[in-house]
């Protein structure tokens, strides 16, 4: 049993099943949500065979049809690329099983296809090993989740996406333009032939100039978000979940990888810029989702926060920052996930997502208010959970690199989050000024909801594992020698 | 290289021209046509970049891309435009709405 395990193509099924089940999923519309579940519960059991087989050897290499790199595409998984598809896989999973209840069946039909689509390009992307791919992939993702944003159709949705799409495009050009100036430089596009081959000059730069900026703006860094909360917020519950878990991470991946392997001797200047967008972003993020009046939108302008600490990891660039990034990352996947389908039981409970119009839904909904209390707790970074983890081991670092400035925004937006977190949490207490037609929430979407939540606390308890099993393959090995 | 040297200038200065467009135009599809100026833009460069080397043979691997590149935009273009019939149909004009915190 141990050997097949090890042997079987698991990055091709992450790939083919999802793509496979999409088009089933189109063609055979009235069958789309059994069709659709049992194609997600299959490749995140493909995830899971390919984590247990980088757990058991090294990184996964696959050739696809023979034919490998430089010539072919690689799939390469590193055990950086396997934490990011299995944080999908349990994402994803759990915004499958809610999608299946919240959505009435016309409207499942039109979202298992995208949602299959979306998955298939997140996971494409984490595997890829080659800049255009990564392009590919990036632009896929884009794609599918534009299309996912728009789903309702309303004024709201569509303004939402087409600003996101304009956004998204914008990025993968400039992206693209890098991409074509590294090709000229170098003639390849391999990620890890073209670590040993740069060097220091002004077509680089111009490359890292331009790949930087359109990641930034794919990955909503601050002053480039302004497309993430209208999108965000406007798309609905499930939807929101994965752009905000997911979506947004697949190019800040993108540009870690960039950053890692392609220009880690490129690094203080930008990367100090970064550090100091991150606290930007930090504040920024903080104060609109403390002024925000609309839960999703609170949530949303979360997001912007919480990606500000992922570039504060940059000027740090040691080892421990990495991994504080990471996890970081990771425990926001499981805990905004857990907000924003929090976020939809309130919305279709009440049928409204105004904060000062909360209901009592503490009493009513105690399940979705636990999970949102306790996906707050990960935000915030309190202990046990993984964004404290992942606070600790910024904080650690910027104290080992003699950097201690850094740590006033890591604190500070701890505190910031607390207020947003509480101040939603106050309002389930009391009572509306109006009363409100209320419509009875599955049980299931509360489950799904708190299950999250739970993860995202659990994920700080098992971070010494997480961590050893992150270095598998040595994915931060360039960037940490410097 | 020098025979190089004009495309790139060319394909910048469309990219520029079509950022520029993209940032100032209100009108959503004068946005949608300024992102594909800046598209061509930089296939223009990648096309160019097929005789980076002095042989004879050009280099395949660009073309390979610019044809992909040219499928990814054209979906996208395609999924803005309808974007766009969307909003226009329900909101009566062709441009982005602001706030959302009502």
């Amino acid at each position: 049993m141990a050997p097949m395990i090890l042997t079987l193509p698991w990055g091709v099924a992450l790939i083919v099943m999802p793509v496979v089940g999409a088009l089933a999923c189109y063609l055979f519309r009235r069958a789309a949500k059994p069709l659709g579940l049992m194609t997600v519960t299959v490749t995140a059991l493909s995830a899971a065979g390919l984590a247990l087989r980088t757990t058991r050897a090294d990184s996964y290499h696959h050739a696809v049809g023979g034919w490998g790199a430089p010539l072919g595409i690689e799939l390469y998984a590193d055990g950086l690329s396997v934490l990011m598809l299995v944080a999908t896989a349990i994402v994803a999973c759990a915004i499958s099983f809610y999608a299946a209840r919240f959505f009435d069946d016309k409207e499942q039909a039109r979202f298992w296809p995208l949602w299959l689509l979306l998955l298939t390009a997140m996971n494409a992307l984490f595997l890829s090993r080659d800049l255009f791919n990564m392009y590919v992939a990036l632009e896929l993702t884009g794609l599918a989740a534009v299309a996912l944003t728009a789903l309702t159709g309303s004024q709201d949705a569509l303004s939402g996406a087409i600003r996101y799409l304009l956004a998204t495009m914008l990025g993968s050009l400039a992206y693209l333009l890098g991409v074509v100036f590294i090709y000229h430089g170098y003639g390849t596009l391999d990620l890890a032939m073209l670590g040993q081959l740069v060097e220091s000059n002004p077509v680089t730069w111009l490359a890292l100039g331009l790949v930087s900026a359109g990641l930034a703006l794919k990955t909503a860094l601050f002053p480039l978000h302004f497309w993430l909360p209208p999108a965000h917020a406007s798309a609905t519950p499930p939807v929101s979940a994965a752009l905000s878990a997911l979506v947004v991470k697949t190019a800040f991946y993108v540009l870690l990888r960039f950053w890692l392997e392609i220009f880690p001797s490129e690094g203080a200047a930008p990367a100090q810029l970064f550090g100091l967008l991150g606290c930007a972003a930090v504040f920024w993020g903080g104060v609109q989702a403390l002024r925000a009046r609309r839960l999703k939108l609170l949530i949303a302008y979360s997001t912007v926060m919480q990606i500000g600490y992922l570039f504060i990891a940059f000027p740090l660039g040691i080892l421990l920052a990495w991994h504080g990034a990471l996890y970081l990352l990771l425990s926001h996947a499981l805990a905004k996930a857990a907000m924003f389908l929090a976020a939809g039981n309130v919305l279709y409970y009440g049928g409204h997502d105004r904060i000062a119009d909360l209901d009592h839904v503490a009493q009513r909904l105690p399940l979705t208010v636990a999970a949102f209390a306790l996906a707050g707790v990960s935000i915030m970074g309190l202990p046990p959970s993984g964004g404290f983890v992942a606070k600790w081991l910024l904080i650690q670092a910027s104290l080992d690199t003699g950097q201690w400035w850094w740590t006033v925004p890591i604190l500070a937006g701890s505190l910031v989050a607390a207020a947003y977190v509480f101040k939603v949490v106050g309002f389930a207490f009391t009572q509306a000024e109006a009363p409100q037609e209320a419509k009875l929430v599955p049980v299931s979407m509360q489950w799904t909801a708190l299950v999250l939540a739970v993860a995202a606390i659990a994920l700080g308890l098992i971070a010494p594992w997480t961590l050893t099993w992150l270095d598998v393959g040595d994915p931060f090995s360039g960037a940490v020698s410097r | 290289m020098n025979a190089l040297l004009p495309y790139t200038l060319t394909g910048v200065g469309l990219f520029c021209l079509g950022l520029h467009a993209l940032l100032t135009h209100p009108h959503l599809l004068r946005k949608i046509l300024a992102v594909n100026v800046m598209g061509s833009g930089v296939f223009l460069i990648l096309v160019a970049l097929a005789k980076r080397s002095d042989s004879p043979v050009p280099d395949p691997v660009p073309q390979a891309l610019v044809i992909t590149g040219i499928v990814v935009a054209v979906a996208a273009t395609a999924l803005a435009l309808n974007l766009l019939l969307g909003l226009a149909a329900s909101s009566g004009k062709a441009e982005l709405a602001e706030d959302l915190d009502e």
